[in-house]
């Protein structure tokens, strides 16, 4: 199958479907073919973490799309089939299945996948990654028989489901080899609060201790043995030790590859005509003093922004992503909405009282804001990706004080 | 089951029928209606999609909670009375009939 300007997307992500998506609304029309691995229709990820654990949301409710959507924009979905090869020299795309798809744009929106345990064990039963909805769905049956669950990783994903199955009135033991909760994304600060609300809720938060290993019974999980020699009892245990980008393809390519493949503002990789979005880039971020060249943000936000981004480019109308990177995070009653990425360096300034889990923690450098948590305050959140686009300068008293206005400081 | 109506930013409307227990989102997704993008998928976290609520159908509905009035005042076009985040209204027997309007932008 040839069409000499038409684009493959390999992956069905919400990358993947963003982008042929807002292809066709700019005005795209040449044939758009999206390959997936998994064989369930296109679908959202960040409730697999949450609602889809407690069972407040259905897989039904996660669908990125209708059922007509691809048919009504004709957009070629294949899915359940993996793409074995590319070759950026003629644009060809091979399927596990024989097919070959040439084209004229390439997107690999292959995203990530979870990182291995490395330690014994990792193959009992009661043992869950999570990354697709299958793994969330076995998660959640384990979880019906399940009465202690342990954690092991104390990221967004660890957090998010320790508070799910918290929720369900599991016994919850999470485990974090750093010395706190959260530590590549955030300040001691907000960590301490975090493990604070954990606790709370009842769930027992070891960190800065390493896993042995798992030890089973009859082939099933029973225990998680820590570096102490401490012992964890448990029925099911998940793991959330972060992911891996899928770059595989692009390696053997050619393409450059470094921590996934890097890829400019609009998508455009080492190869011509071969675009990376979504987890697996390495995406440029807007210029912003003191922040990384690139990052895997490995949020929608990037997903969205990204293919958006890379569509421009498809229709010869470039607008290269140029937003603030911003994600969230739900855990028991808690809404974690994030904006910009703070440094170590930055000045921390709290707006509100924690104790209310209703608070802003805002990062200042060089008297502007660079970032901001909020905790169950939307509007300070909304507010805030304004402020940090615009590098609005305010001091910290001003930011501190709740009845200081901050729409009121004029941009830098 | 209840008909909602949608009136894209082109004014031509999209009538979906909706199972009670839904979010209005939620179905304007599976009805492939322009102009929601409901980013975060409808956990009320995005403000990406606003909707206005026809003005004889604002009393019918619950008021907005704090969570959402908040991000309403974040929405990227003109926040009016009847603007509401579909994805937290759920539909009822009683919506039968709901009309909501996209708005100009929702990022």
């Amino acid at each position: 199958m040839s069409n000499a300007r038409s684009l493959i997307v390999v992956g069905a992500s919400y990358a993947g479907i963003q982008l042929a998506a807002t292809a066709r609304e700019l005005g795209f029309e040449e044939r758009i073919v999206v390959v997936g691995e998994e064989r369930h229709a296109p679908y959202q990820r960040p409730p697999l973490s949450k609602g889809l654990l407690t069972g407040k949301t259905t897989p039904e409710q996660l669908q990125l799309r209708g059922p007509d959507f691809f048919e009504e924009n004709g957009i070629e979905l294949m899915l359940g089939q993996r793409a074995t090869a590319l070759d950026a020299a003629s644009l060809t795309v091979s399927l596990d299945d024989g097919t070959q798809l040439t084209g004229g744009w390439i997107a690999l929106a292959t995203g990530a996948r979870c990182r291995p345990f490395p330690l014994p064990g990792a193959a009992l039963d009661g043992v869950f990654n999570l990354r697709t909805l299958d793994d969330a769905q076995r998660i959640a049956e384990a979880a019906d028989r399940a009465t202690r669950a342990c954690v092991i990783g104390g990221g967004f994903i660890g957090l998010e489901v320790a508070s799910a199955l918290r929720s369900r009135g599991i016994q919850v033991t999470v485990v974090e080899t750093q010395p706190r909760l959260l530590m590549r994304g955030l300040p001691p600060v907000m960590s301490d609060y975090v493990e604070d609300v954990h606790s709370r809720h009842g769930t027992q938060v070891r960190t800065g201790l390493g896993v042995r290993q798992l030890l089973g019974v009859q082939g099933r999980v029973a225990c998680v043995e820590l570096d102490d020699g401490a012992r964890v009892e448990c029925d099911m245990v998940v793991l959330g030790i972060g992911v891996l980008p899928n770059a595989e393809l692009a390696e053997r390519a050619g393409i450059a590859v470094d921590n996934g493949v890097p890829a400019d503002r609009l998508g455009r990789t080492s190869a011509p005509h071969v675009l990376a979005i979504g987890d697996v880039a390495h995406m440029e971020l807007p210029t912003v003093a003191g922040t990384p060249k690139r990052m895997r943000l490995e949020s929608i936000q990037a997903a969205n922004d990204g293919a958006k981004a890379a569509a421009s480019l498809l229709v010869g109308r470039h607008q290269p992503m140029n937003s603030v990177p911003w994600f969230w995070s739900d855990q028991f009653h808690l809404k974690f909405q994030m904006a910009g990425l703070p440094l170590p360096s930055d000045e921390v300034v709290l707006r509100g009282d924690m104790t209310t889990d209703r608070f802003s923690v805002f990062y200042l450098r060089d008297g502007a804001i660079a970032a901001t948590h909020s905790v169950n305050k939307p509007a300070e959140h909304m507010l805030s990706r304004k402020l940090i686009a615009e590098r609005a300068r305010f001091t910290a008293s001003q930011l501190a004080d709740e009845s200081f206005d901050l729409k009121k400081s004029p941009p830098a | 089951m209840p008909t909602i109506h949608y009136i894209q930013k082109d004014g031509s409307t999209r009538d979906i029928e909706a199972k009670p227990g839904s979010s209005v989102m939620e179905n304007a997704i599976r009805g492939n209606v322009r102009g929601i993008d409901a980013e975060c998928g409808g956990c009320c976290s995005c403000a990406t999609c606003h909707v206005y609520v026809d003005d004889a159908f604002v009393a019918l509905l619950p008021p907005p909670d704090d969570m959402e009035n908040e991000l309403l005042d974040g929405v990227a076009a003109e926040r009016r009375p009847g603007s509401r985040l579909s994805c937290q209204i759920t539909v009822t027997a009683a919506l039968d009939g709901l009309t909501v309007r996209v708005p100009e932008t929702q990022s």
